[in-house]
């Protein structure tokens, strides 16, 4: 089972890799808020305004 | 709310979300085209014979059609979420066109019979390598525009979109390892049950990442924009990316169970595919109870339709998964239509669907609409492909566990009550409900290009300045 021998260091290597990003994304606040960032991407108003002629805006009362 | 001068590059999110429909509507229709191969063989004519358009069908829908969906909603996402403009000049522009590249490629050397013979990844080593560079390009747009970003915090659908560049990245190089013996021809670095190890170690950590954790991400972002509510749970979401990445990549091995692999190994792939069972659902329940308090959007809104159906979708054929990497039921469903109904169950149900209304989300935001051209239209597709669905994936459900049991049944004396020729025979009506499927799904694509097209003409697309993050509450 040669193939083993790769893939299991591969595997080490990368729970290694993800384990280090995941201590850095832990020690730079990234998760410190766990609620706020669900609705901060609603209260970015990066709806792209209707054409002049099309009077009907859509769900932007809800994003502001 | 004013923006600053730089706007947003929606250019090449324009281009890969009209390719998504343009390739969609041409993998499903070589689906289409090979399933009535299985009904009526006569159709394999030459070239264009099963063997040669099934790794086209494959290639297309997953890597043309599923890719171009990436692509499109990853640089929307990233771009919206970090306020600010992609990074990478010239490489923007490369990621689109060499992807494109690589798809006519395919498209041409796979019915010529130029193929590694590898599931999933069958392109010769040519096109292997231009792979590499267009996707090496695209993790540099997408970590470079996460690096510039101008907000603190990254969202969570950006961290499913980068593992899925990541991940990718490496189960292409360790699998696409081969050596040329000519320009069109090449040997696998690995042989044997090793290759074939190392094959089913990519095909499904490429489901995993590639299918599974990219369209999570659009999941996190579409959902809850085209909801107008936050995701029911932040951070059951995060502990849904943490948990997923840190157990997808074992699961490889039940597509070798009872086969030359040790059998330790076969184990191993089972208990981390049950394992998966959970995350899974902690990422549908998430997605779906969104709109816990606000289900009445669902029934005029079919983009949400969609959307909440795909996840429907994902959380059957995640709980399928697992119960078919047992053993005991692999020996029943392993090498029947069963594997290719739980696959269209995520295919279709999950991916499509999914993809089809993120699709339905962007394309009036990139023409400068208030909204798609007929929204009558997203509901019959979005009936229209969902029968499909459902009658493939019933077709190819009792199809299926027929063969497995004709296959294993038995006389008193021990000689096979079937011989296989009966199975194949017995198979014909729901071969035929399977591609009747299919015609229902490719025709909700070709109403989705209707209406993508009306919603194009005279479309303002005009690039939209970025908007400025909005001020920091907590």
């Amino acid at each position: 089972m040669e193939s083993i021998y790769l893939l299991i260091p591969i595997s080490i290597l990368l729970v290694i890799f993800i384990a280090a990003i995941f201590w850095w994304s832990v020690r730079s606040g990234q998760f410190d808020d766990l609620e706020g960032p669900g609705f901060r991407i609603l209260m970015d108003d990066d709806e792209r305004p209707p054409p002049p002629v099309d009077s009907a805006p859509k769900n932007n009362s809800e994003n502001i | 709310m004013s923006g600053t001068q730089t706007t947003y590059n929606d250019k090449v999110v324009r281009q890969f979300a009209v390719m998504t429909v343009i390739w969609g509507i041409v993998g499903m229709l070589v689906g289409v085209i090979i399933a009535a191969q299985l009904v009526w063989p006569e159709l394999n004519i030459g070239w264009l014979h099963f063997g040669r358009l099934r790794p086209l069908h494959t290639n297309a829908v997953i890597f043309a059609f599923g890719g171009c969906a990436l692509f499109a909603t990853s640089y929307w996402c990233v771009q919206r979420t970090g306020h600010t403009r992609l990074w990478g000049g010239p490489l923007i522009p490369f990621t689109f066109w060499g992807w494109q590249i690589v798809i006519l490629l395919a498209a041409v050397s796979l019915p010529l019979g130029i193929t590694t013979g590898k599931e999933y990844a069958e392109l010769e080593w040519p096109i292997d390598i231009l792979i590499t560079l267009v996707w090496v390009s695209y993790g540099l747009v997408f970590f470079g525009t996460i690096a510039k970003r101008t907000v603190s915090h990254i969202y969570v659908a950006n961290w499913f979109f980068g593992a899925m560049i990541v991940a990718v990245a490496l189960l292409h190089l360790v699998n696409s390892c081969e050596v040329p013996v000519g320009f069109l021809r090449s040997y696998s670095c690995y042989a044997g049950v090793q290759d074939a190890m190392i094959q089913w170690w990519y095909g499904h950590n490429a489901v995993g990442f590639f299918l599974t954790a990219g369209f999570l991400g659009m999941m996190y972002y579409f959902v809850p924009k085209q909801a107008g509510r936050p995701v029911y749970s932040y951070r059951l979401s995060v502990v849904h990316f943490w948990a997923l990445i840190f157990t997808y990549m074992w699961a490889g091995p039940h597509h070798l169970h009872y086969t030359a692999l040790p059998d330790w190994t076969q184990s191993v792939g089972m208990i981390f595919s049950l394992i998966l069972l959970a995350p899974s659902w902690g990422g549908m329940i998430n997605g779906i109870m969104t709109l816990s308090g606000a289900w009445h959007k669902l029934r005029d809104d079919p983009i949400l339709k969609f959307l909440i159906t795909s996840l429907s979708f994902y959380g059957m054929s995640t709980f399928e998964g697992p119960m078919m990497s047992i053993k005991t039921v692999n020996a029943l469903s392993h090498y029947t239509d069963w594997t290719v109904g739980h696959v269209h169950s995520g295919a279709l149900g999950w991916v499509a669907m999914v993809s089809i209304g993120s699709m339905y989300y962007l394309l009036p935001r990139l023409f400068g609409k208030a909204e798609m051209f007929s929204t009558k239209l997203i509901t019959v597709h979005f009936w229209i492909a969902t029968i499909g669905t459902v009658l493939y994936i019933a077709a190819t459900w009792i199809s299926g566990v027929m063969q497995g049991l004709m296959w294993r049944a038995v006389n008193t004396d021990g000689t096979l009550a079937y011989s296989f020729v009966e199975s194949v025979k017995g198979s014909y009506p729901f071969w035929a409900i399977r591609w009747l499927g299919g015609v229902l799904f490719l025709t909700g694509m070709l109403i989705m290009a209707y209406n993508m097209f009306k919603t194009m003409a005279g479309g303002n697309t005009k690039d939209v300045p970025v908007v400025a993050a909005v001020a920091h509450h907590a």
